[in-house]
């Protein structure tokens, strides 16, 4: 009877262990698309979109272009040791560019643009939650979701695509400082290299990444934000620094995951 | 009979452990204007989250017109709730929007009006509260009365049908309290809107209620006109009711109502002892409706104030004085009949000049009138029959203008 019973009761914890993420993946899924449509119910927010690109791209720019010009040094620098050795440090442009369109740029940008403005959105709608005026929202009839979330992904969508752009630009120049200023390679070689082996394939793809990582970052954010009153690990102050938190680590994580199963379908 | 707007049957809520709500049972009338009392802690802001669809009960319904919430469809709810305005005990104010966007969002996010309308009826309810001037300011550079006026404008503005108040006038001074307490007072009498009221503010609170209800341990303990929950003899109620009772008004120095109902016992047994006459005074400020419309809410409330305070410096120190309502003060003058009471008015009305009242005067010509009644005690009188022989239109009055 007893190891019944504990059997039982071990069914019962994997079940819910199994469930519970299941249900908050459902939760979010439902959330990311009620804010998803919202962005096309009228009247438009134009305003608000605006506003929302200036916050999460225009002052992500020079974060975005710091990181960008130190990555591109970095491949370059790295890039050139490796290539010498086989005698093909000619190739470098190619390495560069490549590396950073396809993987780095998106990733990156993404990662960055988490640490500056994913943690700010959970933590701005984590107070809104905290201090009623969400509540305040839906008694006058404002849809929470479409007034929060909505400007947000639409301005994710439009912000990060040119972010990594930035990225991609930068960090190629980045990778010309090192290597062709400071380590001698041939300019002309350096940018034919990166002109010749970067296709379109390689920028839509890496666009099609950012893409996605746009969505998954806002919706993880202004999830973890809105539902900020569920923590049971904390409350008030407490847990909105801990859904700021989760709500970094899970975009990052979810950002890495991503990344690996678009490039697998992309490649 | 009539039909309630909301009914609560039997509402039951639990957070944890806890049981707020232990089968709630109760009726608002359209119209008027309920408030909803009892302890702190005691659930009453959840039973208002519950009326406004904010929280869902574990059990019992709750029906608009006859028709219960539960089973309304989502057009539905949405069309109700535009009917709903709700101003929360914390304002529930955006931090990151200033007072004019705070208080033009719900016209700017569901209304089709051009900015300038909003603007103006932004304005218009800004003006009535006191807070004109602070458009561009942030909540956190406010006072927690301003925020309060300014969450309280915010509610006014769509012009609702039902406002539910919680605890509209916490933190104010008893002058912003009493001008907020007359505006709720004047806009439900103006546009008829139904109010839902949770508020601690005893006695005040019952002259601007038609309905009160009390909430003790998750279940309505009473519910009924303020008069009867006054004279109600349950043991619970009263406690609740006197215990919030002070000697005297914090800022004028005016008793307040249960204060009086005490001397008038006190006199009364004077009187059948010792034959020791009294008279009963009230001061009815005949046009304070014209001081809301030239100025601010709060200066019809400074009036009264203010004309309590010359009252009181004239009076002895057994007489006792009291507001009887937002526009009336009642006056118990011990020793003295009904001519004694009338030389203590003509007197009080040669010392009183406009400028006691109010600096500027809504306007120059503007003259503050005043009507007042007088009623001596005999041995059969009870408090309510003098009050009403002092009201009474058969009764000659003493009317004087202060211009």
């Amino acid at each position: 009877m007893a190891i019944l019973s504990t059997v039982k009761l071990s069914v019962c914890v994997l079940g819910q262990m199994t469930m519970s993420p299941v249900q908050r993946l459902g939760k979010m899924t439902v959330f990311f698309f009620w804010g998803l449509i919202h962005i096309f119910s009228l009247p438009l927010q134009i305003y608000k979109i605006v506003e929302q690109i200036f916050f999460i791209g225009m002052k992500s720019v020079f974060v975005i272009c710091l990181t960008a010009a130190f990555t591109g040094m970095v491949l370059g620098l790295q890039g050139y040791y490796t290539l010498v050795k086989f005698g093909s440090e000619g190739m470098l442009g190619a390495a560069v560019a490549l590396s950073l369109v396809r993987e780095m740029g998106p990733v990156l940008t993404a990662i960055m643009v988490i640490g500056r403005a994913g943690s700010a959105m959970a933590a701005e709608i984590g107070i809104m939650r905290i201090s009623e005026q969400i509540d305040a929202l839906e008694t006058m009839d404002i849809n929470p979701v479409r007034y929060l979330v909505s400007p947000r992904i639409a301005a994710a969508l439009i912000s990060f695509p040119l972010l990594t752009a930035l990225f991609d630009v930068i960090g190629i120049f980045g990778g010309y400082i090192t290597g062709s200023l400071l380590l001698g390679i041939n300019p002309g070689v350096y940018f034919a290299r990166v002109e010749s082996s970067v296709v379109m394939k390689d920028i839509s793809g890496g666009f099609s990444k950012s893409i996605v990582f746009a969505l998954v970052v806002v919706t993880v954010c202004c999830f973890k934000g809105y539902f900020t009153h569920l923590q049971t690990d904390g409350f008030g102050s407490k847990g909105v620094s801990l859904s700021t938190t989760s709500a970094v680590v899970l975009s990052c994580v979810l950002v890495l995951i991503a990344d690996y199963v678009l490039t697998s379908i992309l490649l | 009979m009539k039909t309630p707007l909301i009914q609560l049957n039997d509402i039951y809520k639990t957070f944890g452990a806890n049981r707020v709500l232990d089968g709630i049972t109760l009726s608002i009338y359209q119209g008027e204007i309920t408030t909803i009392i009892g302890k702190s802690g005691g659930g009453k802001s959840v039973l208002l989250k519950h009326i406004i669809g904010l929280l869902e009960p574990d059990a019992g319904h709750i029906l608009f017109n006859g028709h219960p919430l539960s089973e309304m469809k989502r057009p539905e709810r949405k069309i109700l709730k535009r009917k709903f305005s709700y101003m929360f005990q914390g304002n529930a104010l955006f931090d990151s929007l200033t007072v004019y966007e705070n208080v033009a969002l719900p016209l700017k996010e569901t209304a089709v009006l051009p900015e300038k309308e909003i603007r103006r009826r932004a304005a218009e309810k800004m003006a009535h509260l006191d807070i004109l001037g602070n458009e561009d300011k942030y909540p956190s550079q406010l006072s927690g009365g301003m925020r309060k006026r300014v969450a309280l404008a915010r509610a006014l503005m769509t012009d609702p049908e039902i406002i539910l108040f919680d605890e509209p006038t916490t933190g104010l001074d008893p002058i912003r309290k009493n001008a907020v307490l007359s505006m709720i007072s004047d806009y439900q009498k103006k546009f008829g809107f139904t109010g839902v009221v949770v508020s601690h503010e005893i006695p005040d609170i019952f002259y601007i209620s038609q309905r009160i209800a009390m909430l003790n341990d998750g279940r309505i303990l009473f519910e009924g006109s303020p008069e009867e929950i006054q004279r109600s003899p349950v043991t619970e109620i009263r406690n609740f009711i006197y215990g919030y009772e002070a000697p005297q008004g914090a800022y004028s120095g005016r008793n307040n109502q249960p204060y009086v109902e005490r001397r008038f016992l006190q006199e009364m047994a004077r009187l059948q002892n010792h034959d020791i006459a009294f008279s009963l005074v009230i001061f009815t400020f005949d046009n304070i409706d014209e001081i809301y419309e030239h100025a601010e809410h709060i200066a019809g409330q400074t009036v009264i104030e203010n004309l309590a305070l010359k009252i009181r410096h004239k009076i002895a120190i057994t007489d006792s004085c009291s507001r009887l309502g937002l526009n009336k003060i009642v006056l118990l003058i011990t020793n003295a009949d009904r001519v004694q009471a009338r030389a203590f008015c003509e007197g009080l009305a040669r010392d009183i000049q406009a400028n006691d009242f109010i600096k500027p005067k809504p306007s120059p010509d503007f003259c503050f009138s005043f009507s007042v009644g007088f009623a001596q005690a005999t041995r059969d009188s009870s408090l309510e029959s003098l009050l009403e022989t002092a009201e009474s239109s058969s009764n000659p009055f003493y009317q004087f203008k202060v211009c």
